[in-house]
């Protein structure tokens, strides 16, 4: 799944040199040109995109090692039950 | 205030400025608030003891990327280059911002979580065996932090002074109509380093988290307000549609990107790397309470990128048609251009009739900057008593509170050089110069991604990568800067934005050296690679 993650991201950065359209204005979208209203749409494609990335290629064993009791941890933890 | 909204004839209400100085006296507030809750540990005051949960966590980050930058740097940008600027940075940024969040943000965080590290430079120090790396990276990050804390102070002194204009003609006179009588550069610039220094001092980087919460709200808000008043405008016929139909018929290549070669906008995708580098993002990652924090961060960002930058650049386009159309009065530059900087301000100041919400508007800009400005100088007081003083002097040399108050000390120090070096730099461009910046940064990026996902990548690697990023950095800012060889045009090498070359350089020099010398001590691969994964 992260490499369809990966191959998505690549994708829509490609997607982001949109040449097509370059010196148009129309046509006009929710009162923005074109130029613009295109990489609004970009933007919300990525927040899409990283929702996918959260749900199908969360780093799980990274955030139970980083989670793990080690000195350092057990130290912080007394510290903030102390508080 | 009813008395003092009704200004005499041929006055300007104070309204607006009264509404900012109880904005201004509300952060106080906060700062004395959170001074409170300040635990009294170092560990409380550089990472908020690791208790910041997503909302917050979210909101500190957004609203520490979200920066004058944002907000003047891009409706400037606007005004001369067109729609093209959103392209440029905020739809690059939406990408890779939560890119870099996710594949370097919690990977740092793990281990600032697992192994105890309040400083990027301690993860490098770390990763490379080397206390030395440190002592070259620190005064590096530095000069790139400043121009950065000074694209904040000078766009505060860019807004105030003409959305204020005509309040005090006789104390604060001015050459341009459009400016005089407001409030000056250096007394802006200085009221707000001042309530920034105060809650930093107070409460440390909890302090300075609250402060970005409440303050990112304030700005997104009065900044959906500002585009609403402003696109409503009879002068801009009532709506963004006939807005945008405004500009067509006095300045429609604003509309498109004929202003922008291809390898410009392409080679723009290396600047949002530089969020990896940011040794102020670097501890807001290390305050989160758990790696889970993050995932609203990573999600909303972009489409909280898109809610900011949409309506500054649209203002930036239809201030310079109204411009165009005689319509926008704007303060000229010494050559005689109109001064990009004041296009949202002279937009604030001369389409919106209300004085109550010009003040909001003001409050709201102001806001973006300084939640950025507090991330800034609490950075280089964390890295300064981290990365300096407790590495030379040795970790049992100074109490808790010793720490603390060096750092505040510190902090201190650095709001009097940028305060000085922002009135001297005052008439640059905010977003050329956190451009440089960015460049400088993002450069360092290879560094940072092969400390976490390569192994083989050495010491010798990490210092020939951080050495060219530095010199081939410093030819190119030589050349836009002191040389101006691109007069006022954008500095471009090969049509390329000169990040691509040096991004190149630091990788080419990074890889090269690093399978040319020794690998790394198999203990030290062990630590940072951890098996579970």
């Amino acid at each position: 799944m992260s490499k369809l993650i990966i191959a998505a991201a690549i994708l829509l950065a490609l997607l982001h040199q949109d040449f097509w359209w370059w010196n148009d204005v129309e046509p006009i979208i929710l009162g923005m040109p074109i130029g613009l209203a295109y990489h609004v749409l970009f933007s919300l494609l990525a927040g899409g995109l990283w929702l996918l990335a959260i749900r199908y290629a969360w780093p799980h064993k990274l955030e139970e090692w980083a989670e793990g009791q080690t000195q350092h941890n057990v130290d912080e933890d007394s510290k903030t039950t102390e508080d | 205030m009813a008395i003092l909204s009704q200004a005499a004839p041929g006055e300007t209400s104070l309204v607006s400025l009264w509404v900012l100085i109880v904005y201004l006296g509300f952060l106080l507030g906060l700062g004395v608030i959170s001074g409170r809750l300040f635990r009294g540990t170092s560990k409380d005051y550089f990472v908020a003891s690791h208790s910041i949960g997503p909302f917050m966590l979210f909101m500190s980050i957004f609203g520490t990327t979200m920066t004058g930058f944002a907000l003047v740097g891009s409706s400037g940008k606007a005004f001369g280059l067109g729609i093209g600027v959103y392209g440029l940075m905020a739809s690059w940024s939406g990408l890779i911002h939560s890119a870099v969040f996710f594949i370097i943000g919690i990977r740092l965080w793990a281990f600032g979580k697992r192994l105890g590290f309040v400083t990027q430079i301690q993860f490098f120090r770390e990763r490379f065996d080397s206390k030395e790396l440190g002592y070259l990276l620190f005064p590096i990050l530095v000069m790139l932090v400043i121009p950065y804390l000074l694209v904040g102070v000078i766009s505060a002194m860019k807004v105030v002074q003409p959305i204020t204009a005509g309040m005090f003609p006789e104390t604060f006179p001015h050459a341009s109509k459009a400016l005089s009588g407001g409030i000056p550069p250096w007394l802006s610039g200085l009221v707000i380093c001042g309530v920034v220094l105060f809650y930093v001092f107070k409460g440390g980087i909890r302090s300075a988290a609250f402060a970005h919460t409440f303050q990112t709200m304030v700005f997104m808000v009065t900044g959906l307000i500002a585009f609403l008043m402003i696109s409503n405008s009879d002068k801009l016929g009532g709506s963004v549609a006939s807005a945008t139909e405004f500009v067509s018929q006095h300045a429609g290549e604003k509309l498109t990107r004929g202003g922008l070669g291809q390898l410009h906008f392409l080679t723009y995708l290396f600047i949002p790397l530089s969020v990896a580098m940011f040794p102020h993002l670097f501890q807001h990652w290390l305050t989160a309470k758990s790696a889970k924090t993050f995932k609203l961060t990573v999600i909303a960002h972009p489409i909280c990128i898109a809610i900011v930058w949409v309506p500054c650049v649209l203002i930036g386009v239809w201030a310079s048609g109204l411009h165009e159309a005689g319509v926008l009065k704007m303060p000229l530059l010494p050559d005689g251009s109109p001064a990009e900087n004041t296009a949202l301000a002279m937009m604030v100041k001369q389409l919106v009739s209300s004085e109550l919400l010009s003040g909001l508007l003001m409050a709201g800009i102001l806001a973006a900057i300084m939640s950025s400005l507090d991330s800034q100088f609490m950075c280089l007081g964390t890295m300064f008593t981290n990365d300096i003083v407790v590495s030379i002097a040795g970790p049992n040399r100074f109490s808790d509170r010793q720490l603390v108050s060096i750092s505040r000390w510190f902090i201190v120090g650095i709001v009097v050089v940028s305060y000085g070096l922002a009135l001297a730099l005052q008439k640059s461009s905010v977003f050329d110069l956190g451009i440089w910046c960015f460049t400088g940064f993002a450069s360092l990026f290879p560094l940072v991604f092969a400390a976490l996902y390569w192994k083989r990548v050495t010491k010798a690697g990490a210092f020939a990568s951080i050495l060219t990023t530095l010199g081939v950095w410093l030819y190119f800012f030589y050349q836009d800067i002191i040389l101006e060889v691109s007069g006022k045009a954008e500095y471009l090498v090969a049509e390329m934005m000169p990040v691509t070359f040096i991004f190149l350089a630091s990788t080419v020099s990074l890889v090269a050296v690093s399978l040319a010398t020794r690998p790394p001590a198999a203990s030290t691969v062990d630590r940072f690679f951890p098996t579970a994964e």
